[in-house]
């Protein structure tokens, strides 16, 4: 059963991994380089953008393949993501960038796949592939809508509040969110499904800690296509792996 | 009587099977989740900077 499941995760989260490493190159990664150049002042902040926000999907490939030809401005842009980190190692822009992007994506992709598979266990029923795409959509409501209802997906230098504190609400409201959603679905009878939504809500009521001021560098135009951008590739990956993960699962019987 | 003890082999079989799948999809989760946490969520500086744009794109809570 064990080897089971982390076959399952294995195989499932190495291809959602870099499915979504290469959606993500071409989508997101390319703002958030865009914002690093506001967070680091090499745009001044809220000016005009120079190029638009919203790039094609070619232009976004072109850029992890061919980083130099295409660096923005005549200075050199290496290593922006330690740009604010005292000086610590970061992989330089381009490939290697993505290729750490691509190492963050398999891992998460096989944790993810993980908890999806020990979902299918625990619920004892036969696993179906339109099973396995509402345990993603399940995935998809914990991880990125219910935290993200309180601590919207952020482009570097965005003002923010202390990372610890968003660290605990996040995790607080993705544990609620499972827990609710699972008397939702399992609960018999109405106090059940209820207490669901009770907790559910419960971190939303609380309130998620928020930044003293609004702002930052970058232009809130760029931060809402980021955010967009963002629920969009996470809805992207979160039925990928379900889909994926019941039909390995079904496989290693 | 031996129709008994069938009954209650076969019971013994699927408990211990259900606890076998319990234990298992629990550690599933425990790897899973210390997955999650060490790409999303460790503090030191090197693991920050190579994951830093998967935690910005999964939005997971960053700077």
């Amino acid at each position: 059963m064990l080897r089971r499941l982390f076959l399952t995760a294995l195989a499932a989260g190495a291809i959602a991994g870099v499915l979504i490493t290469a959606v993500q190159s071409v989508t997101t990664a390319p703002i958030i380089r865009h914002a690093e150049l506001y967070e680091s002042g090499e745009l001044p902040a809220h000016a005009g953008l120079a190029e638009p926000s919203s790039r094609s999907l070619l232009a976004g490939l072109a850029e992890v393949l061919l980083p130099e030809a295409l660096a923005h401005g005549t200075e050199a842009h290496d290593g922006s993501a330690a740009d604010d980190h005292g000086g610590a190692w970061a992989p330089a822009d381009g490939l290697e960038r993505t290729a750490y992007s691509l190492l963050a994506n398999l891992l998460l992709g096989v944790g993810f796949a993980l908890l999806i598979s020990a979902g299918f266990v625990l619920h004892g029923r036969e696993v179906t592939p339109l099973g396995g795409v509402l345990w993603g959509a399940a995935g998809f409501v914990v991880v990125t809508l219910a935290p993200g209802l309180g601590l919207p997906p952020e482009v570097p230098g965005s003002f923010a509040a202390d990372l610890q504190d968003r660290q605990l609400w996040w995790a607080a409201a993705a544990l609620c969110a499972a827990a609710g959603l699972g008397l939702l679905a399992f609960g018999r009878g109405w106090p059940a499904k209820a207490l669901g939504v009770v907790v559910a809500a419960l971190p939303h009521a609380v309130g998620a800690p928020q930044p003293e001021t609004l702002g930052g560098a970058v232009p809130p135009e760029l931060a809402g296509h980021f955010a967009a951008a963002s629920i969009v590739v996470s809805a992207i990956f979160w039925s990928l792996l379900g889909w994926l993960s019941s039909v390995f699962y079904r496989r290693f019987d | 009587m031996a129709y008994l003890n069938d009954t209650t082999q076969e019971q013994t079989r699927a408990r211990s099977e259900r606890s076998v799948a319990v234990l298992s999809a629990t550690l599933a989760i425990l790897f899973g989740l210390f997955l999650v946490w060490g790409v999303g969520f460790a503090s030191p500086m090197t693991i920050h900077n190579a994951a830093h744009d998967s935690r910005h794109s999964f939005a997971f809570p960053c700077h």
